[in-house]
Parts: C-alpha cells; structure tokens; sequence
C-alpha cells in the first residue's frame, strides 16, 4: 500500500466515525459500537479492493459485500454514500419513516447493498450460494462476508462452512470482526468462543489473522493473502476494538445500540478532532 | 380407478425436464434427495445440483445466494423442515428480498404416514402464507405437480409448492393448464361448495359422489392456489350454495380454510366449516390415518350434511 494511499483511508475513516456520530446522535437510535469496529474494513473493501462500480450497481462479474453483521448498517451506509450509490444527505434519514435506509441492510430499498441481514448467521450461507453462482458463470468475482463474532455463535454458520469447504468456495472470503464483545457481554461471559483458528482449520477453511483490524494496510495484506488461495474458503481474523476511536465506548457491550447523549457527543468529537491532529 | 402416480415421482421426473430445458434451474437439497426425487435433476446435471447435508436453514441462505446471481434455485427438503427449522432465511431472505427461490416441501400433510407427527406437515400453509410476497401452492396430483413445477420456474417472486408422498388418483387429463392464483372448478351443484387443496381433492370429489346418492348436489373445486387465492371462484361458489366446506391435509387454522374464511368474512359472508387437524397424528398406514383424522370421503360428506343442517 502507497503511503498516499494509506493517508486517504485513514482520512476516510476518521470522516465516516465523525459523520457516524453526528448521525446516530441526531438519530438517538442505532449501533455504534458495531460500527466502529468494522470502520476500517470496510472502508478497505470499498475504497481499495473491490471491483464495483456505484454507478452500475448491478454490474454483471463485481465483487460483493455481504454485511453478516446486519447491525453495523450505518458504517455500510456511510461507505455506499461516499462512493456514490446514493446521496449523502440522505444518510440523515436513516431509520426514519420512508427513508430508503433501514435500521438493518435491505436490498430491494438501497443501491449497493447486496443481501438483506440482521437476523444473524445467514449471511455466509448465501455468500456461499452467491461464490457457486459466479463460478457458474465463469466470474472470478469475489464475495466478501462479515460476520460478527456474536454472530458465529449461530449454528448456520457452522452449516455454512461445512458447504463453503464441500465446495471450495475460494473466492467466498468470510471476515470476522473480531471485537470479543456481544450485545450482553463479552464474548468470554456470553458464549466463550475458544479456539477460533483452530475451529475454523478444522471446518476446511484457510485462517488468516489480522493482528490489528485497524489497520488499513494489514487489513489489506490479509485480504491480498486471503485472495491467493485458490482451493479452501478463507476466513480473515480481524482483531478489533468493539467502539474503536471513542474512549468511553471501546470494549463496552453497553454501547453496541445505545443512544449518544449530548455530551457523550461532545466527548467523541472532541477525541476524534484530537486523533486527527496526532495522526 | 383412476390412475394412481405418486406426486414425488412426478415431481423428480418434472425437476429433471424443467432441467433440461432451462440452464437457470439449479436444485438443493439436504440430505433426503432419494426420498424427494432431487436426485434424478442431481444425477443428470451433477454440476447444477447441491446436496448440502443435513443443514436445511444453511440450504435456503445458498439459495439465497444463487437466486441473487441470476439461478432459479429448486430447494428440496420435507415440507416440515422447510416450514420449522428453514422459515427464519424464507421469511428473511427469500421473501424480503423477492427472490426467485421455489421452496419444494414434500411430504405434506399426514403423507409421510409411518414416520410419526415428527415427520408430518400440518402448519407449512400457515407458516408460508403469512409471509408477505409467498406464493402458496398445493398440488392435487401429478399432472398438476408437473405443470406447477414448470411454471413456477417463470414466476416472479419467491413460491411453496407442497407435494405429497402419497400416490395419488389423477384427477386431470395430460397437459391440462393451472394459472397460479386460478382455482379449478371440477363439478357444479348448488347445494354447498367443497373447497379442497393437495391430494385431498380426490376424496372431495368422491364425498360429493356420496352426497349426489344422498340427494345433496355439491359444487367441488380444488383450490390449488392458496396464495393468492382465487377470490372470484370462492365468492362465486359462496353465492350460489350459500354454505362452503374446505379440504385440507393440513391444520384447521391458517390454512386454506382460514384463507377462504378471510374472503368471505369480507366480501360475502356465509357459513364456513372447515375440515383440518386438529391435533398432531402418529404413525400407521396413510388410508387408516386418513379415516381416523378425517380426511377420507364418508367423513367428509358427514361433515357436508352437519353443514347442511345449520340455518343459512
């Protein structure tokens, strides 16, 4: 990655926590601490690595992302908007009634966004579909699933990587964000996880961790690594921070969907314009 | 007699042409692809065939995932796994995005008789047609299994169609023709109208026989489309008998009956009496089952005259 290239994600990034704060604090509705955590992977995929086009959003042979962790819609949607799907004023309406933006991705109402998710762990299954699809079609296409770590409590998606290593869906790339917090608890108090590269090498698929899912440039690498295989899925581990960038909210599950009050607000602006100036 | 084919064989053989013929069919299945005939689409046209394993909710998130590339993907499995344990990507991905998915649910009703109530679907009509943009379809034999598993490949938006185990009667000739969202008026009578839906039809039809010997003349239609249903024919039927009886292998609420009722409570109120379960079966030959539950044509006229007996 080009040293230039690095400034504007991390530009991008510092910009989509800034905007995600004064959206979910205008809304007083939706999940920040979700959000935060996948800023920089999405952010990557879409401004880096994916080949798409905003303007053909039903381009034959694109990649795709599919957002298994429906609830961090709002870091989705700032990354749509940024690269054009849609307008960005219209990222104030979300969760508002007629807004094309739902609390949760829905396809057949917003440009870009591939597959409706929310009810956890069904995203990877359809990204398994969608792997077979392309490869049918003879696309070297690539699907991009992001799972929550929460979410990989769900049984489906243990099903779904049974089916990805029966078919060696390689160019269904499973991330898992991996901020060790859920809605309830952290992962170790709700539902301990263990071994997730050994569970994962076990089920068939190629593990590739991601030491530091803040990253741009490592979160790039791995996916680059994750791209080379040719014959098992791979999954890319992300290590990350549940609220990454606001102190108050980092490995808290309180703030997985609470509402930001005002001087909650003023706090993470605050730290976010100091970030910036350290860099 | 009548001919009697089973709807599963007519099923696989229909899978297998609509195969053939259309490049876009791709079918799943999980794990059952002998006893839902998936099997002979699987073996004709390997690369286009998924036998997921035991994993049926997993199966629907794939055919999620193919339907959104374009396929029109076939999902086989028992019609009570798909309506239980699959209906969480069904309701949330199948129908909330619109997809050409058709879920196929064999073994409706009492049909897979030996297995127990476990194995036995009697709220999968319910369950679908709740689901906003769901078509529902039940066939009543092999003609119109293979006639509703070739249109179905064309229509827009997700579809069930349930199928029975059983063999069943041939009700129609070859080749006749089914418009989703059309019922089938089979014998005229004005005294009441049975209403039937799947492989129930041919006792229906042989209960208005009865009922002829017992001077009751009774209108039978078959009701094949549940989802949309056809609201003209049902109001038409209410309006000449004045009393309507429905048919199904299947719970006596949410279902057919309950689809029926739901159009004449509004547009022409009349006595409805609905014949369903009432509980979970068990295990026995199907023909004994059907006579213990109901569903057999002695029943069903008994339950025509205790209609007949009610005040309009």
């Amino acid at each position: 990655m080009t040293s230039e290239k690095r400034r504007q994600l991390e530009e991008m990034c510092l910009q989509f926590r800034n905007e995600l704060m004064d959206i979910l604090h205008d809304i007083q509705t939706g999940h920040p601490g979700g959000s935060l955590s996948c800023t920089e992977i999405l952010t990557t995929l879409y401004f880096d690595l994916m080949r798409h086009d905003p303007k053909r959003p039903e381009m034959e042979g694109r990649d795709r992302v599919i957002l298994s962790k429906g609830h961090a819609a709002p870091m989705l949607y700032l990354n749509l908007a940024e690269a054009g799907y849609f307008p960005k004023e219209d990222l104030k309406t979300l969760r508002q009634v007629g807004s094309h933006l739902q609390g949760h991705p829905c396809r057949h109402k917003t440009p870009g966004v591939e597959l409706s998710t929310g009810p956890l762990g069904l995203g990877l299954g359809a990204g398994v579909g969608m792997a077979l699809g392309e490869r049918l079609k003879g696309s070297d296409a690539y699907i991009y699933v992001l799972l929550g770590d929460g979410e990989i409590n769900e049984g489906a998606v243990w099903e779904a990587a049974m089916a990805g290593a029966k078919y060696k869906t390689c160019r269904c790339i499973a991330i898992l964000d991996h901020n060790g917090v859920q809605l309830d608890g952290t992962n170790d108090e709700i539902m301990p996880l263990g071994d997730l590269a050994a569970k994962w090498t076990a089920f068939g698929w190629n593990v590739i961790t991601c030491a530091d899912g803040h990253d741009v440039e490592q979160v790039e690498s791995a996916l680059f690594q994750a791209k080379g295989e040719t014959e098992r899925p791979s999954v890319v581990i992300c290590e990350t921070v549940k609220g990454k960038g606001i102190s108050f909210m980092e490995g808290k599950s309180i703030w997985h969907g609470k509402a930001i009050g005002d001087a909650e607000y003023r706090q993470a602006k605050a730290e976010l314009e100091g970030g910036k100036s350290h860099g | 007699m009548a001919e009697r084919i089973a709807i599963r064989d007519a099923f696989g053989e229909a899978l297998r042409e609509l195969g053939a013929a259309n490049k876009r069919v791709v079918a799943l299945d999980a794990d059952v692809g002998g006893s839902t005939k998936s099997v002979l689409f699987g073996k004709e046209f390997p690369e286009r065939y998924f036998n997921v394993g035991i994993s049926e909710l997993n199966m629907v998130n794939m055919a999620a995932g193919l339907a959104l590339e374009g396929f029109v993907p076939y999902v086989n499995t028992f019609a009570v796994f798909l309506a239980s344990r699959a209906l969480d990507p069904v309701q949330s991905l199948i129908a909330y995005d619109q997809l050409n998915v058709r879920l196929c649910g064999t073994y409706c009703g009492l049909s897979d008789s030996y297995d127990g109530a476990s194995h036995q679907a009697i709220t999968d009509i319910a369950a679908m047609r709740a689901i906003p943009h769901m078509t529902v379809l039940c066939a009543s034999d092999a003609v119109q299994t293979r006639a509703l598993v070739h249109q179905m490949a064309d229509w827009e938006g997700p579809a069930y169609l349930r199928l029975s185990r059983a063999p069943a009667p041939v009700v129609y000739h070859s080749g006749t023709a089914f418009e989703i969202g059309k019922g089938v008026m089979l014998r005229e009578g004005g005294d009441l109208a049975i209403l039937a839906t799947g492989t129930v039809l041919h006792q229906a039809l042989a209960a208005a026989e009865l009922l002829a010997n017992q001077g009751v003349q009774a209108a039978v239609a078959d009701l094949y489309s549940v989802e949309p249903i056809d609201r003209e024919l049902v109001i038409a039927c209410a309006k000449k008998t004045g009393r309507i009886l429905t048919v199904e292998e299947h719970s006596a609420r949410g279902g057919l009956g309950s689809a029926v009722a739901e159009v004449l409570a509004e547009s022409w109120p009349v006595p409805v009496s609905i014949l369903g379960a009432e509980d979970f079966a068990e295990s026995g030959d199907l023909d004994a089952l059907l006579e213990k539950y109901g569903y057999k044509a002695e029943s069903i006229a008994l339950r025509a005259q205790a209609l007949l007996r009610k005040g309009r």
